[in-house]
């Protein structure tokens, strides 16, 4: 609402003093493009509803104490000085970063190669395609629930076929559980990811290729001077979606190990439902939100920073 | 996709509350599912064993009542306990409110958000044991009535294994560690244990305080009692635990294994584990999941224990004296008085103490031993009525027992000592911090 009143301050603006050379073009165009300002204002409203008051409520909560019966009472820091000073806080941040940036080495690779593979017209390609795209149709909570079960020591997938390796106690050793959910998230993730690089190695021209055969130029040649440089912009995409995306990490790894065994994989989203739904600590919880939603914006805004992402220019040949 | 699982988590803990705030703002509309109206009757019920039970004792109800009918909705136990307190924080929960008695039936009364029932719940109180009733009263005043089985803890055990490898069932602390020292022996795993739920990790620790300092070290912890867990009893409790744990008692596996899917007492049925501590409604999961095994006489059942030196009543027994239902204060009264006429008519009335002996549980009534020594499971269900009617105190879970951020607490320093991560004085540290 806001934003629409402050421009049509702006659209007034030229007409009662000297417009600067920004405002009047942009008031120009905005007046050549028909009744644009109404038209925001759906979208305007859900985002209102559905991110900002939430994201002010998660603020003011974080300032009071509430166990989500009767009425919140405000508390002042009470809340900040105990998640921060809570060596739980602090591990689950360490876990938090530690899972967004080992998922990434894991993922990056293995879906820019798929991706590159599923691009091309070796054979069998689009049947190991479909193959490969198959954890994409599965919801987290399935993947979840057939993950414990197929990794459970005593009644899993190893005592099955009498596989000592697969015998292991994944999900319920301290040491092991972080990797396993690791590599679960992979799975579940590379599919979309490789998607995505499918598609970007599909739109690079053939004459590119052609060219540098003509010129001599190996696979592996052809894969760095060209397919590599030609993506950019899908691995600014595909790196965003991932490391944003880690960070927020839930479902899968709740109904995994629900941030257990001890708090070994209690990274910071469960680390705030745990506290807000299973301790009934509100204002607790809605701090460690606060954190992870300045954690997010700070990593996406970074990213795009870094990728440069602002002067975003083809580098396809004609385009 | 990335985003979308962010927001979806952000909106669980944010706009759950505003979106809340908001439907109970507009009044009782009927939602699907029958919880939110004030103006009709509505339970949530938990799926499991005695889901039907509870079902066809609502269908009787529904059925002599065609203008006020019951409308019910189950959910699983994890599930049911963090939605009923969002339901009923946000005024919008079903008539009957399930509980567990204890901390959070506690919270509910003092927020005013279940009716003080004193006087008029007469009916249902005439008939179940007074003991269990007790429970469920706040000050004095009866905030519910019990709903179900009493759920006591036993030490479950395989009695085939223990006759291939000649140990007697343990009745003492030294017994035990001597049975778990022979099984180990023998490759299979002594005690089996759901370490991937925590919640049964507790049952060791309320057992063994118990049965070392009695049931008065827990009574100091419940009253807030500065320093309460730095009774020694509980010191040794951690001690005999840590010992277990050291001695391979549970197996290499025990952080895998979950209690929702029955997966501890598939180790006992399926030969792989000899011993299980856990609640008398795994009973129900015994005989659901492995007949032959039950009807077979292979399933037998102990009390906890002895620990020499120990100063509690061995008859003592811990685990959920029941299940309660309280009546939502946000109800109409109208309303209000119809749930009452069912608690007194139709809860845990003949039918419903027939179909719960059937499903091989422990009704809460009184003199109930004729129609246990009838049934199928007689042996185990006079055993079990006599041991709840002659425990001098019957210790509800501490999980239940307590406020829900200090039970958090517990069950993750818990998880950690059974982990070998934390040692009983730094258990012992951190939960004297969470006493207020």
């Amino acid at each position: 609402m806001m934003s629409t009143a402050a421009h049509r301050d702006e659209q007034q603006a030229p007409a009662a003093a000297a417009p600067d050379r920004r405002s009047a073009r942009s008031s120009g165009r905005r007046r050549a493009a028909g009744p644009s300002d109404l038209l925001l204002l759906p979208a305007l409203a859900f985002f209102g509803v559905f991110a900002v008051v939430p994201l002010i409520g998660v603020v003011v909560l974080s300032f009071t104490e509430w166990d989500g019966l009767g009425t919140p009472s405000f508390a002042g820091l009470d809340a900040w000085t105990a998640v921060l000073s809570d060596p739980v806080t602090w591990n689950a941040i360490k876990l938090t970063f530690l899972l967004t940036i080992v998922t990434y080495l894991v993922q990056f690779p293995l879906s820019l190669l798929l991706g590159t593979f599923m691009a091309g017209h070796q054979k069998y390609r689009e049947l190991l395609s479909v193959l490969y795209f198959l954890p994409l149709l599965f919801s987290a909570a399935a993947i979840g629930i057939v993950f414990k079960a197929l990794l459970d020591p005593n009644f899993g997938v190893g005592r099955a076929l009498q596989i000592p390796f697969l015998q292991q106690n994944f999900l319920g050793d301290p040491k092991l559980a972080f990797w396993t959910v690791v590599l679960v998230i992979s799975w579940s993730f590379v599919p979309f990811h490789s998607l995505l690089y499918q598609a970007g190695v599909r739109q690079i021209p053939a004459t590119m290729y052609e060219a540098a055969t003509l010129d001599g130029a190996g696979r592996i040649r052809q894969f760095f001077a060209i397919t590599l440089p030609q993506l950019k912009y899908t691995i600014v995409t595909s790196s965003t979606l991932m490391i944003v995306g880690s960070l927020t990490y839930f479902d899968l790894v709740f109904i995994l190990t629900a941030g257990g065994p001890g708090n070994a994989t209690r990274i910071l989203p469960l680390d705030m439902y745990l506290s807000g739904f299973r301790s009934n600590q509100m204002g607790q919880a809605s701090v460690i939100a606060v954190i992870l939603v300045v954690v997010g914006l700070t990593v996406s805004l970074a990213l795009n920073r870094l990728s440069g992402a602002d002067s975003m220019e083809s580098q396809m040949e004609g385009a | 996709m990335a985003h979308v699982t962010r927001r979806g988590v952000l909106a669980g803990i944010g706009l759950s509350i505003p979106a809340m705030t908001m439907m109970t703002a507009c009044g009782g509309g009927k939602k699907p599912g029958g919880a939110g109206s004030s103006s009709e009757l509505s339970a949530w019920i938990l799926t499991g064993a005695k889901e039907k039970v509870f079902q066809d004792s609502f269908d009787r109800w529904n059925e002599k009542n065609p203008d006020d009918k019951f409308t019910t909705q189950s959910f699983a136990n994890d599930a049911y306990k963090e939605k009923i307190r969002t339901a009923v924080g946000a005024g919008n929960a079903p008539t009957l409110i399930l509980t567990w008695g204890g901390g959070t039936m506690k919270d509910y009364a003092a927020n005013g958000d279940i009716i003080d029932l004193t006087g008029k719940v007469d009916g249902i109180a005439g008939r179940t044991i007074e003991s269990i009733m007790q429970v469920a009263a706040v000050d004095g005043k009866q905030y519910g009535v019990p709903n179900n089985d009493t759920q006591p803890v036993f030490l479950y055990y395989n009695k085939d294994l223990f006759e291939q490898n000649k140990v007697t069932p343990p009745t003492t602390w030294t017994e035990l560690m001597a049975a778990v020292e022979t099984f180990k022996g023998a490759g299979i795993i002594p005690i089996a244990l759901a370490g991937s739920s925590v919640w049964p990790e507790l049952m060791w620790i309320e057992y063994l305080a118990d049965r070392i300092g009695g049931e008065g070290v827990f009574q100091k912890i419940e009253a807030n009692e500065k320093d309460a867990w730095s009774d020694p009893a509980i010191t040794s409790s951690l001690e005999k635990i840590v010992e277990l744990v050291d001695a391979g008692a549970f197996g290499d596996g025990f952080g895998s294994v979950t209690a929702d899917s029955g997966a501890d007492c598939a180790l006992v049925h399926t030969g792989k584990a000899a011993m299980l501590l856990q609640g008398s409604w795994n009973y129900g999961t015994f005989k659901q999941d492995a007949p032959d095994f039950v009807s077979g006489g292979k399933l037998g059942y102990l009390t906890f224990p002895t620990v020499d030196g120990g100063t509690g009543d061995p008859a003592n027994i811990v685990g959920n004296p029941n299940n309660y239902w309280s009546v939502s204060a946000k109800a109409d009264e109208a309303v209000q008085t119809k749930a009452i006429e069912y608690l007194n008519d139709y809860n845990l009335d003949d039918t419903m103490v027939a179909d719960l002996v059937a499903a091989g549980v422990i009704p809460s009534n009184t003199g109930v031993e004729d129609e246990l020594a009838a049934s199928d499971d007689a042996d185990y269900l006079t055993s079990a009525y006599t041991m709840v009617q002659n425990a001098p105190h019957f210790q509800l879970s501490w999980d239940q027992a307590l406020e829900s951020s200090q039970s958090q607490q517990l069950l993750d320093s818990l998880s950690q000592v059974f982990l070998g991560q934390l040692d009983p004085a730094g258990f012992v540290t951190a939960m004297n911090a969470t006493i207020k």
